[in-house]
């Protein structure tokens, strides 16, 4: 017998399921293998404080749902949820699988509540959601607990800290994982592998590939997990990638945020309601181009293409209280000069920028409640609403960095969450789920509460066709 | 951590809490923070005194430590509460009682148990105290009906000042004008809040006690202590207007309602008390201010002894025990007394004043 490094993990045993990764899809395919009678083994690679992926960062669910309850205000129809989807992809999904993903999360939220899943009706800030997605209290790291100890009470074991590093492969089949644990190299045996470890957007170097030496700028706002190790390695073995590696979800975060894991705080909701530079102090896009929550997804890569890969929104004291409050303070000056001083900027350039700027604006009647073609006239670029003169000190500062929320690039799979190989046939017993495939599904673009969508019922279908494949 | 660094790290947390926003379904405090942009001193400290500390958002919070941002809201606020209770006490002499409070209502509460044995004790003399009385008037044997209420009353009335000018400080130090406390809609709802504790579920699935999992029993336990005590308060009110009014005097038979209500009272605090007291040894330390854990017992233990030495005192009344359980009873009842202004209890009236203003900002949102 080889000694067991923690109670929950039995070297000797062959297990039923091997789940790999922590965060929601994880949980949800080891829950449902469980419940179908599996053995399952689930290793998370991060400490129990940080469990949960980039699923503890979350706050909301969309799914399908036929009528309003308690915490939805009304239906959400099969239909209006595929026209979504179709929008904020431009087309990148696969038609079969997302219809399947929006069908099978028909009244999910039952599924969810029934382990442990506690929701609350949507507040203030997130009210444009609240016919569309169930909200979490408290957020996703309590719907992590819940799904934890519900896990643990169904009989899963979890091992924390437990980092898979390689798997054993031979002819697409799963035979065991090696993994590290206590600084030791571990390895567990298992029937079947459902891989649910995450995206590869907190692996700075793999970023590198794509986007050279700007990458190292990049703020990655989720957990530094995932590394998409197992996503590299099922690659060199033979599957068939998705999605294009070098998109990823960014948006701009304050650039004092930190370089891991600073989640919703570091996101600035101020861009519209004034003006944004570039370290030459320079405008470079319409800041008012349309509403925040349909722009601030292309902020992101915007500043990751100006040099230092860093901008600067300035907004004055008309526009300061318009905007939800971010976690770091602006920078705060008297004038503009003043400003360009305390961003490290030439304050020439600036005041230049700022008065050409205002110069630009007209007097036309600004709402920040809509589109209100508030626009500046003869400059370039333009902006085409909310365009107010700075002219109303003290005058607001933030620096701006593009933050990494995921990526895109993943494995593709099947309608039993199978992985495909590269010459189209399915693995007979490796799944996967979560953000390591929803690059099938949501090819490009974002749509709130969707990636646990995806993870969700991906996460069911792997963890029912992982047991049913050992146990028939 | 002194007082100005207390509201400096609750400035820095309430921050970070107002950029996420994620636990807003939790409790008052976090919409009452959403109200706001800034945080003054005024509003941190009414923040701090609004908290339930049902540590849900703690277990529920990504910025929890170990994460860099270090977040830990409930010991925030109860570090900051702690220092309200010390900044409003009156007399302001009486404040440093705060600081060592395990010490000082042990203290208090061996002062005054020896204080008034020995007065009775030198009084009615050792074969008087030490013997058997039984009938109307039993207790007045022991100690005179005088000496009872005189001292008692005077008590109770420095107990009230006490309990009002704090309850006036803070109303004002927490920004509120005088005409606002007495906004009877307000103060239907906090009361509303207050007696359904319908705080301390969270957002309705209980506390976080003793650990991240959900549960009521903190709610329960609680509502034991209060209404065990309100009995008991109910006990001696009736009690008094039969001795007043009635010319009835104790000790009054079983099925009297002194006696009902005081016992069941009893009972109830002793469930209430043993089951907070239970869940203070067993919590989780990292969500709790440790400098607020002897205040914490040293209350709950009190009222647990003042419970169990009544219900003794009530089936050992026809026993020659029943001059000391009475001495030792009154003792207690009276270090009580003294320590309610200067310990825990004060949370029930600084609460309420957090909870009206709660509900006049909520009123005014048009909530």
């Amino acid at each position: 017998m080889t000694p067991s490094i923690h109670p929950s993990f039995d070297p000797d045993q062959v297990y039923d399921v091997l789940v790999v990764g922590g965060g929601n899809a994880a949980l949800c395919a080891a829950m449902t293998a469980r419940e179908a009678g599996a053995e399952v083994l689930l290793l998370e690679c991060a400490p129990k404080h940080f469990r949960g992926g980039n699923s503890r960062h979350t706050r909301d669910l969309r799914y399908m749902h036929a009528s309003g309850n308690e915490h939805l205000t009304g239906p959400y129809p099969e239909e209006e949820f595929w026209e979504d989807l179709i929008r904020v992809t431009g087309g990148k999904t696969n038609e079969k699988l997302a219809r399947l993903t929006i069908r099978q999360s028909n009244d999910i939220g039952q599924w969810m509540a029934a382990h442990g899943c506690m929701f609350q009706p949507a507040m203030r800030a997130t009210l444009h959601l609240a016919r569309t997605n169930g909200f979490f209290l408290g957020g996703g790291k309590g719907l992590m607990n819940a799904y934890y100890n519900t896990a643990a009470k169904l009989g899963v074991n979890i091992l924390y800290e437990a980092e898979v590093r390689d798997l054993e492969l031979s002819d697409g089949r799963f035979a065991g994982a090696s993994f590290v644990s206590q600084d030791t190299v571990q390895k567990a045996r298992a029937k079947a592998v459902v891989l649910a470890s995450g995206g590869f957007q907190a692996n700075i170097e793999w970023l590198k590939e794509y986007w050279g030496t700007p990458a190292e700028n990049f703020i990655i706002r989720g957990t530094p997990f995932n590394k998409g190790r197992l996503l590299r390695v099922l690659l060199d073995h033979g599957a068939k990638p998705v999605g294009d590696g070098s998109q990823c979800h960014a948006v701009a975060v304050d650039a004092r945020a930190p370089k891991f894991d600073g989640g919703i705080v570091t996101r600035l909701d101020c861009i519209p309601f004034g003006i944004v530079v570039n370290r030459q102090a320079r405008r470079f896009y319409d800041e008012g181009e349309d509403f925040w929550p349909k722009r601030y997804a292309i902020w992101g890569r915007l500043v990751a293409q100006q040099p230092d890969q860093i901008a600067y929104s300035i907004v004055d004291s008309k526009s300061i209280d318009l905007f939800m409050p971010s976690v770091f303070p602006p920078l705060e000056a008297h004038s503009i000069g003043a400003m360009a001083a305390k961003l490290e900027l030439d304050p020439k350039a600036l005041e230049e920028t700022v008065a050409d700027f205002n110069k630009a604006t007209r007097p036309e009647s600004f709402d920040p409640g809509e589109l209100d073609g508030c626009s500046t006239a003869g400059i370039d670029p333009p902006k085409s609403n909310w365009a107010r003169p700075l002219d109303t000190p003290p005058y607001y500062g933030y620096p701006l960095r593009p933050g990494i929320t995921f990526t895109y690039l993943g494995l593709t799979v099947n309608e039993q969450a199978r992985v495909i190989m590269q010459d189209d046939r399915p693995a007979d017993n490796i799944f996967a789920a979560g953000e390591i495939m929803a690059g099938n599904i949501l090819g490009q673009g974002y749509m709130a509460g969707f990636g646990l969508t995806i993870g969700s019922v991906f996460g069911r279908i792997a963890g029912k066709e992982a047991a049913r494949h050992v146990l028939d | 951590m002194s007082s100005t660094e207390h509201l400096k790290e609750a400035d820095r947390v309430m921050v970070i809490c107002n950029s996420c926003r994620y636990c807003e379904g939790f409790c008052a405090v976090f919409p009452a923070m959403e109200r706001r942009r800034i945080f003054t001193e005024k509003d941190l400290k009414y923040l701090a005194n609004l908290c339930h500390n049902c540590r849900d958002c703690y277990y529920a919070c990504q910025y929890a430590p170990p994460h860099e941002f270090d977040l830990n809201l409930p010991k925030t606020l109860a570090e900051l509460r702690l220092d309200t209770y010390r900044d409003f006490a009156w007399p302001a002499l009486f404040g440093g009682l705060f600081k060592r409070n395990v010490p000082a209502t042990v203290l208090i509460a061996a002062l005054s148990v020896v204080l008034v044995s020995l007065l009775t004790l030198i009084i009615q003399g050792t074969s008087t105290v030490f013997s058997t009385h039984l009938g109307e008037n039993a207790f007045y044997k022991i100690i005179p009906y005088l000496i009872i209420v005189i001292p008692m009353s005077a008590l109770g009335l420095f107990v009230l000042t006490s309990l009002t000018m704090g309850f006036r400080r803070l109303w004002r130090d927490t920004g509120g004008a005088a005409d606002e406390i007495i906004d009877l809609r307000a103060n239907v709802g906090a009361l509303k809040d207050a007696l359904s504790l319908k705080y301390l579920a969270g957002g309705g699935h209980g506390c976080n006690y003793p650990d991240e999992r959900f549960s009521h029993i903190r709610r329960w336990f609680h509502h034991f202590t209060f209404y065990g005590f309100m009995l008991c308060l109910a006990s001696t009110t009736v009690a008094a207007f039969y001795d007043h009014f009635l010319h009835w005097r104790a000790p009054y038979p079983f099925w009297s309602w002194p006696v009902v209500l005081g016992t069941v009272g009893g009972v109830a605090l002793l469930i209430g008390t043993g089951g907070l007291l239970y869940l203070k040894k067993t919590m989780d330390p990292v969500p709790a201010a440790p400098a607020s854990f002897g205040m914490d017992i040293g209350f709950l233990i009190l009222l647990f002894l003042v419970s169990s030495t009544g219900l003794l005192l009530l089936a050992l009344r026809e026993t020659a025990a029943m001059g000391t359980l009475l001495t030792i009873h009154l003792g207690l009842v009276v270090a009580l007394f003294i320590a309610l202004p200067y310990g825990k209890f004060i949370h029930a009236v600084y609460r309420y004043a957090a909870l009206v203003r709660n509900a006049i900002e909520a009123l005014r949102e048009g909530h």
